[in-house]
C-alpha cells in the first residue's frame, strides 16, 4: 500500500492537485481527495452495499477475503466480491491492478503457475472450490474461459468445439455433431461456418476466432464463463458481435469479463468491480458506477485521468 | 552540407565496402563447405567405381578384395538401428516430457538439464566402454564362464536371452541408444518448448488432464521437431565404429545376424529373427574401417564402395525425415 501515493503523485496534475489541496484545506474538493487513510479504508468495501443486482439474483461466486501472491509479491488484497448469477460483472482497472489474477482464482488457472498462492475463500455456488476434493478438471468444465488473444487448436473447426466434450469421454460421432451445432449456433457462428467444418480453425478471420473459442467454451456445458479481454484484440465490427454474443448469453451463464474498455464495461455488464493495485476498490451496478462513483479513485479512473 | 553531413557522406562508401566484404566471406564458406563435399563425394565414387555392385551388396566379406561384400555390415546396421530406435524413442521423448510438462523447475531438475547437455558431449568411445561394463558384462554379476540362457517359448520359436548379455547385437544398440539419448531428449524439449503455453493453457481451461494436452494438443505440434532430432541422432548412431568395436562387435563376419539373410527367410523361419539379438554382429562403418586398414591396395576401393553405400543410405534416411515433418507440419498451421 505504500507505493500508492507514489503512483499517483508520479502523474503531474494529479500531483498539482494534491499540492492545492493541502494549501486550501477548506475547499470541498479536499474532503473527497483520498489520503493514505482513505485509500487503506477502500480496501474493505462492504459487500452489503455492493448492488441491488444482488438481490435480484442468486449469488453465483462468492470470494471472501481473498489475498493472492506470486512468490513474495502480492497482487490481491482481502478481495471480497459477490458475482451474481446469469448476468455480466465486469472487472476493470489500469494494467497490473490484479482483475487478471483475480479472475484466474475462478478456474483455477493459477495453478499452473509455480509459487502462486492465495489466502481466503472462492466459493462457487456455496462449495470452496480449492477444497482438497475438488477435481479442478471438472471445475474448469464447469467454469469456462475465453482468452485474450484466441487460441484455436490447429485443428478443424469441428474438432476444435468438439475437444472439449471428446476430453471429457464423449464419443458418440452423432452426439458429438449435435454439440458442435448447438455450440456454434449459440455463439451466432454456425452461418458463417457450417459448409466449412472440416477446414482448419486457423483459416478463420480474428474475430470468427474468438467466437470459435467461444463457442468451444460452451461446448463443455459450463455454468459460468470468465473472459479476459475477449475483445481487446479485435477491430470495433467484431468487438461489436463480441458484445451482442455476451449480452445473449448472459441470458443462461454467469459471465464475469476483464476488460481495459469503459465503454465495453458499461455496455455489456450488469455489475462492475473496479480494481486498483490489487485492491477492490469499489463495486456497484454498473450505469450507478459509472454516473456516480462513490470513490474519488474510480471517478479518476472512469473519467480517464489515470490508467 | 554541413561538417557532418560531410563526414557521413564518406563514411557511406566505407560501409557499403564493408558490407559487400561480409557478403563474399559468406560466399566463399557457403563454397569451400560445398567444394570439400564435392570433392570427397568425387574420391568416393572414383575409387568406388566398379565395385559396387550386386555381388558387393549380396555377399558376405572375403579375404579376396573381388569377393567382398557387404551384406552382413548391412543386416548388423539394419538391426542395430531398428533396436536403437526402439529403445531411444520411447525413453527420449519420455524424458523430454517429463522435464518440460511435469517436472517443477527445481535446482534438481536445472542439474539434470545441464547434465544432458554434458552428456551430449561425451566422446562415443567412453560409452563404448560404459557399455562393455552394464550390457557386455553386466558388472560381473553373472562370471561369462558359468553365464546362463533365459528360454522363452513364443509358439513360433524360442527367445533365448544369454545371461550376461555378451558380445552381442542387442548389447551394441543399448550402448548406441545410451550414446544418442542426450542429443534426443535435448531436441525433444526444444520441440515442446516451442509450442505456445496459450495452447496448453486453452486446454486445461477445457477440462482437458495433463496427459489430454499432451497427446492431443503439445504431441502433435511438437512431432516435427522431435522427428528431426531423432532421425539426426539415429544417422549419427548408423555411422558410429569407436563404440560398437570397443563392445567387441567383430571386423570379419562371414553370416549376418541370426543367419538372417534376406527378408522371406524370416517369414520362412522366425527363429532366425529371435536369434538375431542375441548374435554376433558387425556393421557398415566397421567393416569400412577393416578394410581401409588391409594391405591389399584393391581393398581400398572395396572401402570406397562401401562408404558410398553407407552415404546412400543416410541420405535416403534423412530425406525420409524430411517427408515426415513436412508431412506432420501440414497438419498443423499456426
Amino acid at each position: 500500500m505504500n507505493s500508492l501515493p507514489t503512483v499517483l503523485t508520479t502523474n503531474a496534475i494529479d500531483q498539482n492537485e494534491v499540492i492545492r489541496v493541502d494549501v486550501s484545506r477548506n475547499d470541498s474538493a479536499a474532503v473527497k481527495e483520498p489520503s493514505v487513510g482513505a485509500v487503506a479504508a477502500m480496501a474493505r468495501p462492504s459487500v452489503a452495499s455492493a448492488s441491488s443486482i444482488n438481490e435480484e439474483h442468486a449469488v453465483k461466486i462468492r470470494a471472501k477475503n481473498v489475498d493472492f501472491l506470486y512468490g513474495n509479491n502480492q497482487v490481491l488484497f482481502d478481495v471480497s466480491l459477490d458475482i451474481p448469477e446469469k448476468s455480466v460483472t465486469a472487472l476493470i482497472g489500469p494494467s497490473g491492478c490484479g482483475k487478471s489474477t483475480f479472475l484466474r482464482m475462478f478456474n483455477r488457472m493459477n495453478d499452473i503457475i509455480e509459487g502462486a498462492h492465495h489466502t481466503g475463500e472462492v466459493l462457487l455456488e456455496g462449495t470452496d472450490i480449492y477444497a482438497p476434493q475438488i477435481d479442478v478438471v471438472l471445475l474448469r468444465k464447469r467454469v469456462g474461459m475465453v482468452f485474450q488473444k484466441s487460441t484455436p487448436f490447429p485443428k478443424s473447426i469441428f474438432d476444435n468445439i468438439a475437444y472439449g466434450p471428446k476430453v471429457a469421454g464423449l464419443r458418440n460421432r452423432a452426439r458429438l455433431a449435435e454439440v458442435v451445432e448447438e455450440s456454434l449456433k449459440r455463439a451466432a457462428l454456425w452461418d458463417e461456418v457450417k459448409d466449412r467444418l472440416n477446414s482448419s480453425a486457423m483459416a478463420l478471420s480474428g474475430g470468427q476466432q474468438q467466437r470459435l473459442c467461444i463457442a468451444r467454451t460452451l461446448a463443455t456445458n459450463p455454468d459460468v464463463i470468465l473472459m479476459d479481454e475477449p475483445a481487446s484484440a479485435l477491430d470495433p465490427a467484431s468487438t461489436a458481435h463480441v458484445e451482442d454474443l455476451i449480452f445473449e448469453l448472459k441470458k443462461n451463464y454467469t459471465i464475469v469479463i476483464v476488460t481495459h474498455n469503459m465503454q465495453q464495461a458499461a455496455r455489456v455488464s450488469q455489475q462492475t468491480a473496479f480494481f486498483f493495485e490489487g485492491v477492490l476498490v469499489e463495486t456497484g451496478e454498473t450505469h450507478g458506477l459509472f454516473t456516480n462513483p462513490t470513490q474519488k479513485q474510480t471517478e479518476d479512473y472512469i473519467t480517464g485521468r489515470f490508467g | 552540407m554541413s561538417d557532418l553531413e560531410f563526414e557521413y557522406a564518406a563514411l557511406l562508401k566505407q560501409r557499403h565496402r564493408i558490407s559487400t566484404c561480409f557478403e563474399w566471406v559468406c560466399r566463399i564458406a557457403t563454397g569451400s563447405a560445398l567444394l570439400f563435399l564435392a570433392v570427397l563425394l568425387a574420391g568416393v565414387i572414383g575409387q568406388a567405381w566398379g565395385w559396387l555392385d550386386l555381388q558387393f551388396l549380396t555377399g558376405f566379406d572375403s579375404r579376396r578384395p573381388a569377393n567382398a561384400g557387404l551384406l552382413a555390415g548391412l543386416w548388423g546396421t539394419f538391426w542395430l538401428i531398428l533396436f536403437t530406435t526402439i529403445f531411444t524413442v520411447p525413453v527420449g521423448v519420455g524424458a523430454a516430457i517429463y522435464l518440460e510438462e511435469y517436472a517443477s523447475d527445481n535446482r534438481l531438475t536445472r542439474l539434470i538439464k545441464l547434465n544432458l547437455s554434458n552428456l551430449a558431449g561425451v566422446p562415443s568411445i567412453v560409452y563404448g566402454m560404459l557399455g562393455v561394463t552394464v550390457f557386455v558384462r553386466m558388472f560381473g554379476m553373472i562370471p561369462a564362464a558359468d553365464g546362463w540362457t533365459a528360454a522363452i517359448s513364443l509358439g513360433f520359436g524360442t527367445l533365448e536371452i544369454p545371461l550376461p548379455l555378451g558380445r552381442c547385437l542387442l548389447a551394441g544398440s543399448f550402448t548406441l541408444s545410451l550414446l544418442i539419448l542426450p542429443v534426443v531428449i535435448i531436441a525433444s524439449q526444444e520441440a515442446l518448448r516451442a509450442v505456445p503455453s496459450s495452447i496448453r493453457h486453452a486446454s486445461y481451461a477445457l477440462g482437458a488432464t495433463e496427459w489430454q494436452t499432451i497427446r492431443h494438443q503439445v504431441l502433435p505440434a511438437a512431432v516435427p521437431g522431435i522427428s528431426t532430432g531423432i532421425i539426426l541422432a539415429l544417422s549419427r548412431a548408423m555411422g558410429e565404429t569407436a563404440p560398437l568395436i570397443m563392445i567387441g562387435a567383430l571386423t570379419y563376419l562371414a553370416f549376418a545376424p541370426g543367419n538372417l539373410n534376406s527378408p522371406l527367410e524370416a517369414v520362412q523361419d522366425p527363429q532366425r529373427v529371435l536369434d538375431a539379438p542375441f548374435d554376433m554382429f558387425t556393421s557398415m562403418p566397421i567393416q569400412i574401417f577393416n578394410w581401409v586398414g588391409q594391405p591389399k591396395a584393391e581393398f581400398q576401393n572395396v572401402a570406397a564402395a562401401g562408404s558410398l553405400v553407407l552415404l546412400i543410405l543416410l541420405v535416403v534416411f534423412n530425406a525420409t525425415a524430411v517427408v515426415i515433418r513436412n508431412r506432420a507440419q501440414k497438419r498443423i498451421t499456426w
